[in-house]
């Protein structure tokens, strides 16, 4: 099986090398601007929060101070909203790397046979992942999702049903089903791409020695689409992680707290209710979280870049 | 007919069916902006289209200073972070030595940071040096956000000319300078350019910054657009101009760099 989905260049061999010895390195300048201020950038906000979260910081009662150990985290955990807003979080992120990736694998299959203006309706495919996510988030909750407006309405009052109110009955499925409507276009993109790098011949191959379509799809096409299916899934966990404008704009984390999701609710207790200390203790479980995936992907992406997928 | 036949016309119906569906969100805020208010509510296509909302957009609301600050924000950022990026991408590519691989990995992770997690201080530093709803403060925070792919999709388009080219010129007596402005620059070109395209695609719809550090005077479209969720602004026409002429654009953008979409968002995993 070939391993041709990800190749990573390696850097090229110095065309000349920089001379031995010499103290002033202009390779070493012109990298200077770059890594000094992703160094900061990184460095200095992340030690902030770090700090903020053991001590007592709250913009409305500035006269008290002073270290407070873990108690922010202590406040945090008994938030009632808290371990709610993580079940939120995760249950957002399994569900859209569910949808996106089965449905993107779906479409990308789909896609990967010639048929009538092909190139045309994969531009429409794709279109939802350059909707600014506060218009995508209108359209949904206005003009479909809308109790008596929208477009379910109209179909379900067409078949003699009773409209829903799904923002209000089912308010996290609708953000799942807002955010997954933006980001299964990048992953079908993404396996699009790289099923378009398999080989045809293989797939002739198995066709003669008398492979069905399902046979081919599991033998064939879904092995070599592993490994872009294991980038598509810790991109988008990286990015689901910090989903805020949808709700911000859909439904401002409620009805209650039932869409409230970690960034969400730092947001509410950090820039709504201006307690920096405890909003700093949930954005360091937000940074645990992602590193969490965030060490996968950069094992992957090493591996990648000692070349150790080029055969 | 044929079975062949056939079966490309069965794709072909299933294929459109799939695109009409994830395209119709769109579709609708397409026909809504050219409905008046009255017609908007109706879902349906037998209407007279008007321009109407979209002059009231541009007449009630101040609708080009956000298109304005869209603009500049995702224009200036995407400009900076190359200026910043091409340098080092330069480097890496042409004077690698042990740690490149590294830093470049580094850069890479910096873009795993969750916006959340260093959302506090960042709007405790914008508010304390006066940048909080400023675009020269949205600006600093996308330049930064957008670098490390800035940084690997130049590193990537630099380590795809061919050494042999650089080396003639050299032997013709080239010097850096020279490589750079008339060999270098030609040659990667097209790959920068839609480095910037890219930028600018994730900077324009970029969200969680833009509601977070700004309101009223540096606010973007995204920010503008978002406060139509209020129940008093439920104006179903004027939003659908107004969103409408804030994703038509980037959306052409972005059909043209979708290639590039993949490499850069994926750091080159996919190709």
């Amino acid at each position: 099986m070939t391993q041709q989905t990800i190749i990573l260049p390696t850097p090229a061999t110095p065309i000349a090398p920089p001379a031995p010895g010499r103290k002033f390195s202009p390779a070493k300048l012109l990298l200077t601007p770059s890594v000094a201020m992703l160094g900061l950038w990184m460095i200095v906000p992340l030690v902030m929060t770090l700090y903020f979260s053991v001590i007592r910081y709250n913009l409305l009662s500035p006269d008290q101070t002073g270290f407070v150990g873990l108690d922010n985290y202590r406040y945090l955990l008994e938030d009632p909203a808290f371990w709610p807003s993580i079940g939120h979080t995760l249950v957002l992120i399994v569900s859209v790397l569910l949808i996106s990736v089965v449905g993107g694998t779906l479409m990308a299959v789909l896609f990967d046979q010639k048929f009538p203006g092909r190139g045309i309706a994969r531009l429409f495919v794709i279109a939802p992942f350059f909707v600014m996510p506060t218009v995508g988030a209108l359209i949904w909750k206005n003009m479909i999702l809308h109790p008596v407006y929208g477009l379910w309405s109209h179909l379900f009052r067409l078949v003699g049903l009773e409209p829903i109110d799904w923002l209000a009955d089912y308010p996290l499925w609708s953000i799942i089903v807002m955010v997954a409507w933006q980001w299964t276009p990048f992953a079908f993109l993404i396996l699009l791409t790289s099923l378009q790098s398999l080989d045809q011949e293989q797939r002739e191959a198995a066709q003669l020695d008398g492979a069905g379509p399902v046979r081919i799809f599991i033998h064939i096409t879904l092995p070599h689409l592993k490994r872009a299916i294991a980038v598509v899934v810790m991109i988008e966990s990286i990015f689901l992680l910090s989903i805020f404008a949808e709700i911000f704009t859909a439904t401002a984390g409620g009805p209650g707290t039932e869409t409230t999701n970690l960034p969400y609710l730092v947001y509410s207790i950090g820039l709504q209710q201006f307690d920096i200390g405890i909003a700093s203790a949930g954005g360091v479980i937000a940074v645990i979280l992602a590193n969490i995936v965030s060490i996968f992907l950069v094992r992957m992406l090493a591996k990648n870049l000692r070349g150790e997928y080029d055969q | 007919m044929t079975t062949a036949n056939m079966r490309q016309i069965g794709v072909g119906i299933l294929g459109w069916g799939v695109a009409l569906v994830m395209f119709l969100p769109i579709l609708i805020i397409g026909v809504t902006a050219f409905k008046t208010e009255q017609d908007a509510y109706a879902l349906s296509l037998i209407f007279t289209p008007t321009l109407d909302s979209f002059r009231e957009v541009f007449e009630r609301s101040h609708y080009s200073t956000f298109v304005y600050n869209s603009m500049a924000v995702s224009i200036i950022s995407t400009l900076l972070s190359l200026v910043i990026a091409v340098p080092a991408a330069y480097s890496m590519a042409f004077f690698p030595n042990r740690k490149t691989q590294k830093l470049l990995l580094w850069m890479l992770s910096t873009k795993m940071m969750p916006a959340v997690g260093v959302l506090i201080p960042i709007y405790l530093l914008a508010k304390n040096t006066g940048l909080l709803d400023s675009v020269p403060g949205l600006i600093i925070v996308y330049t930064l956000m957008n670098l490390p792919i800035a940084v690997w999709m130049a590193f990537t388009y630099f380590n795809e000319v061919p050494k042999e080219i650089l080396e003639a010129a050299r032997i013709d007596g080239a010097n850096a300078w020279q490589e750079i402005w008339h060999l270098l620059l030609p040659t990667t070109l097209p790959g920068l350019s839609s480095t910037a395209l890219l930028l600018i695609i994730l900077s324009w719809n970029e969200a969680f910054w833009s509601l977070n550090l700004s309101s009223v005077n540096a606010a973007p479209l995204t920010v503008f657009i978002a406060s139509y969720s209020n129940p008093e602004g439920l104006f179903w026409a004027k939003l659908s101009a107004a969103s409408f002429l804030a994703v038509a654009p980037i959306m052409a953008v972005g059909w043209v760099a979708q290639k590039q979409l993949v490499r850069g968002m994926t750091f080159g995993a996919v190709k």
